[in-house]
This record gives C-alpha cells, structure tokens and sequence, in this order.
C-alpha cells in the first residue's frame, strides 16, 4: 500500500544557531535498551530467581514447597547424577569438534572460493531450519536403521568393529548408541558453528593471503599465521553457540539414545515432569548452567582472542 | 517432549545475525562477556528474594471447586483432548459426531487437540488449578493415573448424575469401578487403551515371541527388544509376566519387577524405553518386537503386513483415557451432556469406527457392525469374554508410592 503522496517539504537552509548542546538527547540509549532489558527481567532474570528459589524449596504437591535452604539438594543431585554431567559436557565437547573440523572447511569454501555459488550454499546450510527440530532428528533414526544402507557399508567397511572397540557402539547398529546421539548433536548444530565462522572469515582481506605469497609463505603456512589467527573470533562464538545449547540438550539422547547415554537434560525433564522433585530439578538446572559458565570463561580467557564474533 | 523446536532462523534473521557480527565497534568482545557473566552472576545473587517465592499447597477441596455455571447463557463447550483422538471427514475439517452433537443440543464444541503428553500437559495446567484459576477448558482427557492425581488434589468437579443417563447405563463393566474413582463420581472413560507385545514378523526372523519373558531373555532379541517409558504399562506387563496381580501388587513386587528389568538392561537385551516413536523403530525393523498401545498397532498392521501382536497367556494391561471437567470451567452442564453423548452407541460407534482404541461403550457392537463389521469383530476395539478375561488395570498410587515408583524407574530407564 505504499502510495507515494506529496513530497516532503523542503528543507530550508537556516542559518546555524549556536544552541547548548541538546540535554534531551542524554537519555535516548536508556530508552532504546529499555524494552531489552525488560525483556531480560521478565523472561530472564524472574525465571532465574523462581528458579533458585526452587532449588531450595522442600515440600511436596500436596503440602506445597516452602523455602527451607535446603542446600543439600545440590549436593544429592551432584552426587546421584554426575555421570549424566559429564556425559553431557563429554558428547557436546565431541560434537563442537566433530562441528569445527566439518565446518570450518566449508565456511572457509563459502568465503574464498565459492564465488557465485556463494549464497546457494549459504541457502543449503540453513536449509534445515525450514523443518522442525524433532522432525530432522527422527529423519536420523530412518538413515540410521539397522537395516539401512548407512550402517550396512559401515558394516561392510569394518568401521563398526572399530567404533565398538572404541565404545562409541554396540553390536551391528549405530542407532540407540553414543555414536548416533554425537552425530544428531553434530547435525543439528552445525549451522551455529558455519554462520559465526563464515562471517569472519568472510571479513578477512583476500590481499593479506597475496601479501603471505608475497613473503613466500607456502599456503600451509598463510593458513596456519595469517587466516586461522584471523577466524580466532568466528571460532570460539562458534564453538560457544555450538557447546552450549548441545550440552543441555535432550532430544538427541532421547531419540538417538539408550539407557547409557541419557544426558542431563533428560534427568532434568525426568525430575521436572514425572518424578515432579522440582527442586532437584531446578537444582541440575543451576549446576549444569555453573559448570557451563565456568568453562566457558576459562574457555574465553585461554583463547586468546579479543573480539567474540 | 515432542513440543521441542528451538531456534528456527529465518533468512531476514540470519541477515540480521551477519550484520551484527560484522559490525566494528559494537561486536561483543571477550571482556564485555566476561563482564556480562559476572553480571549475571550478581543478579542471581539477589538471594534474599528467593524467600518470598514458593508453592503454596494444592488447596485439597474434595468435591472439586465450581464456578458459576453459564451452559445456558452460552451454548457452546470447550473440550481438549489428544491429537488424532477423533474422527474427521475427508475435507479433515469437521467432527462429525461434534457436529452432531450441535444439531442435537445446539450446543457448539471448541475442539482444541492441546494434549500431546500426560506429564507435560499437567506441567501447563498446573499452575492455574493450584491458583484456583478457570483453565478455559470445560472438558480434559487424561490418562487413568494422571486423571486419579488430579481427583486426589481436588483439581476437577463431581459430576451431576442427573445429566449422564446414558453414561451411567452404557459404561462397560470392566471400566466401572476403579479403585481411583469408585462409581465414576469425576470421569468417564474416552477410550480404553490395551498394552501389548507387538513384532516384526521380518525383524524376528522366525523367532517365536509368546510372553514377556521371551522379549527379557531370549538371545536372538538381544538389542531388539523395545519397552515403554510409561511406567505403568512396562511395569504392569512384567509383573503379569512374574504372576503378580498389577492391581494387588506390594513395593517389594516391583522393586523385584525392576530388577527383572534392570538385568535386561544390563545385558544389552533392550534396546530402548520409548513413548509413541516407538512405531517406527518397529515398522523400520529396529525393534524385533516390543511392549505397544494396541490402538497405534490395529493401525500399523493396516500399513505393514509384517506387524502383528500378540496377547501374552499372562494378561495384558489396559489404561483409560478419562473426561474430566476442571475447577472453575464455566460450561459445566454443557461438558456433561457432551460426555453423555459419547456414551450413546451410535457416536459411539462412529467413534470407534475412526480411532480403533478400546470403546468402553456397551451396545456399541450392533452399530459399529453397520459401519465397519471388521472393526466390531476385532477384539482390541471390542473386547470379546475371553480378551477381557485377561485384562488387567495397575492399582492407583499414593503420592509418596508414585514418586519412589516414578524414581526407581527413572533409574532403570537412564535418568
């Protein structure tokens, strides 16, 4: 509906007044960051203190939750659920590298050589967000099956006598095993790892490669002093989108998964909806985001780099 | 569970997402995370806030807590149930025996299929019930322990006999005095829904599975064998397999039931606890065979004719899926006259005709057999003398029982 009406009316030159610098002004960055930061307090920060407020709450459904400081919640949920901990950081930490060592190649192929096949690709990696979550991940148990042509040429190729050796298997399939809960988590955040690493590497000035050249660095060498220092921010924001949302997620250990690689996403939606311990529940929640916090700071702190994307 | 979609990205975000990462001076840097977590810590660490916060208790008003009744100012009802629990035309539009129901009382059904999972839909309704709030909804459907949890709360409203005549006659008797809801004073069954083992006749590979015992500790299943991760239903095959009653059973019967269980676990013989996506792990040959809802398996064996079940000789369990109408609803009459309708044998034949569960509907045979007489004669939509000999239901649980039960199979299951 966008009908061209009259034009603005010209501005006419005035003569420049000499005005005391505008103190309305003073106040537009607090008025544009207001609706985030109510955002924040309402869908984070509240939540954040219900949450905690959980976490030290005894009672029961009947005789309601009262808040007791109840600390040793932390301790029980620690001690009884650590496996699933460290199961969690174990499978996210291998899906952000199995991510990296996949993306990287190819965000490095979409910023320097795809030339007009640029934005197809582009397309083709965000492509999968189009379905739903839980739809791209049961498509996995259908490529995965028993039965399929997947695990029949791994089969075939002897490369399951070795992911049994190594654990990540059991028996003739890949379904139902560590193994097929990495590869969903890998699958299904590959995009966050592509994105960040494509735009800064993207960013980076072809002529400093003809510059290496010209110092007669072979390629290995421009890759190793000059374009991977320079992917440094696209790397760790990629790792960091990838490693933290794969290490609270569930859906994958769920589907893809056994009884030996259920995660703590799954004891956390267990205590929440069907054992209905709220605490304990709200109790993992903090732990999982402290542990996550914590390494992601050292993370961040050891990478050596200063711009985050 | 199966409400998990995070983070779809649409192009114009993605844009959004580049221009923010390319842009110089306010690109996030290492410093102003760190200063951001630490901020965050800080907020969190408003801990004399915490004391304020709380759960009070579920307000425990036997007898349910009603609203002002509005079924005659406002003729319409607002029912929510299950996906794909009823039936619909070929435009997929209407309900006929809804519609129906219009033109017999001039009632109008808002029919919202909001409920996916049991845990999860009483995690959303939760809140208003123990505030004591109109959920907007005159009519649920659940599950037979999370419908009994609700009553022991006080959460739902007695019904008024008065408007159920055909309900009250036509209840099948199997389904009229659970020891949750003696006489039906707060539900009505909606469908039956019978567990048993169901196979892949290519998957089994001539392997003879007759019992529960056969999917535990036959070799040849090892890794192929499937269970539910409904406690009751993986719970109840296995102490029918031990020969205990699931309606008379002790703790020490199902610690032992877990045990069972657990050995079978450990040695790789299962492969997997699974809700309704078991279907495909069976279609797909994934499972050789596993503990299934009869209602999903009438349906697979229409698609596949390598799927089948069978009736182990120790029994089999059946669940409802029960009508209740929740504190505060405003149409209360109308809901009643909804649920008597379904009770009368031509909508509930319709019914049965559509949705292939367990109709608890007695004198549903004669109508149904007009509609589709394979339907009347299968015994997991109509249950013949001998069938429903050998069903049996899962005693209700105290709520402290439920949480130790809940737990120990939470253990068994992974998490």
């Amino acid at each position: 509906m966008a009908t061209l009406t009259e034009a603005p009316p010209p501005l006419t030159p005035t003569a420049p007044e000499k005005k005391p610098p505008r103190r309305r002004g003073r106040f537009t960055p607090y008025w544009l960051l207001l609706p985030g930061i109510l955002w924040l307090l309402v869908f984070f920060a509240l939540p954040m203190i219900y949450q905690a407020s959980t976490s030290v709450q005894t009672g029961s459904l009947e005789e309601g939750y009262k808040v007791t400081w109840h600390l040793a919640t932390y301790w029980d949920a620690l001690s009884e659920y650590w496996p699933q901990f460290l199961r969690s950081i174990l499978y996210a930490g291998a899906a952000t590298v199995l991510c990296l060592v996949l993306g990287y190649p190819l965000a490095y192929l979409i910023a320097f050589r795809a030339g007009r096949w640029r934005n197809l690709i582009m397309i083709l990696v965000i492509a999968p967000f189009f379905t739903s979550f839980l739809i791209r991940t049961l498509a996995w148990k259908t490529i995965l099956a028993d039965s399929g042509p997947v695990v029949s040429a791994l089969n075939t190729l002897h490369v399951l006598d070795v992911t049994n050796w190594l654990g990540w298997t059991a028996g003739d399939r890949v379904l139902a095993t560590p193994l097929a809960v990495v590869c969903g988590l890998t699958y299904n955040f590959l995009p966050f790892m592509i994105l960040p690493l494509y735009t800064s590497l993207e960013r980076i000035d072809g002529r400093l490669h003809e510059a290496a050249g010209d110092l007669y660095a072979k390629p290995v060498t421009t890759f190793r002093k000059v374009t991977f220092p320079l992917s440094m921010p696209g790397v760790v924001s990629g790792t960091l989108l990838t490693f933290i949302p794969a290490a609270g997620d569930y859906v994958n250990a769920d589907l893809l998964g056994s009884t030996d690689t259920r995660m703590v996403g799954n004891v956390i939606q267990t205590q929440f909806l069907r054992i209905l311990d709220y605490p304990t529940a709200a109790a993992l929640s903090f732990i999982l985001m402290a542990a996550i916090l914590f390494m992601v700071t050292l993370y961040i702190r050891r990478s050596g780099t200063e711009d985050l994307v | 569970m199966e409400q998990y979609e995070p983070d779809r990205l649409s192009p114009a975000q993605v844009a959004a997402m580049r221009r923010s990462f390319r842009s110089g001076r306010a690109a996030m840097t290492r410093r102003s995370l760190l200063r951001a977590s630490a901020g965050g810590a800080l907020t969190v660490g408003g801990l004399g806030a915490l004391s304020a916060c709380g759960i009070p208790a579920a307000g425990n008003t036997k007898g349910g807590v009603s609203a002002e009744d509005h079924s005659a100012k406002e003729k319409i009802v607002n029912f929510s149930n299950w996906t794909e629990y009823i039936d619909v035309d070929e435009s997929e539009k209407h309900h006929p025996t809804l519609d129906q129901f219009k033109k017999q009382t001039g009632i109008s059904v808002k029919y919202t299929e909001d409920i996916n999972d049991n845990v999860e839909f009483f995690g959303k309704i939760k809140p208003q019930l123990a505030a004591g709030q109109d959920t907007g909804r005159d009519i649920i459907v659940l599950t037979d322990w999370l419908a009994a949890r609700l009553i022991r709360l006080g959460w739902v409203q007695k019904l008024d006999a008065s408007n159920l005549p055909h309900a009250y006659a036509n209840l099948s008797a199997q389904f009229r005095d659970p020891d949750w809801d003696p006489g039906r004073a707060y539900s009505y069954v909606w469908q039956g829904i019978s567990t048993v083992i169901a196979y892949n006749k290519k998957a089994l590979d001539g392997v003879e599975v007759k019992s529960v015992s056969d999917l535990l500790d036959n070799a040849k299943l090892k890794g192929r064998v499937g269970f539910l991760s409904e406690m009751r239903d993986s719970i109840g095959m296995t102490l029918l397999d031990m020969g205990k009653d699931p309606a008379h059973f002790t703790a020490d019967d199902y610690d032992a039931a877990i045990a069972r269980l657990q050995k079978a676990v450990d040695k790789g013989q299962i492969r997997r606890f699974t809700g309704n996506d078991y279907t495909s792990d069976l279609t797909s040959g994934d499972f050789a065979a596993c503990i299934a809802w009869a209602g999903d398996v009438v349906q697979l064996k229409a698609d596949s004719p390598d799927i089948d079940f069978i009736i182990p000789d120790s029994g089999y369990m059946t669940s409802t899926d029960n009508m209740l109408i929740p504190n505060k609803a405003r149409h209360k009459t109308n809901a009643e006259r909804l649920i008597d309708f379904y009770y009368e044998p031509k909508p509930a034949a319709e019914l049965a005709a559509y949705i292939n569960y367990v109709s608890p509907v007695d004198g549903v045979k004669p109508e149904l057999e007009k509609l589709d007489p394979d339907a009347a004669n299968n015994p997991l939509i109509i249950p013949d003398k001998a069938m429903a000999a050998k069903s049996h239901a899962f005693r209700s649980l105290s709520s402290k029982e439920e949480t130790a039960f809940e737990e120990k199979f939470a253990k068994l299951t992974g998490a």
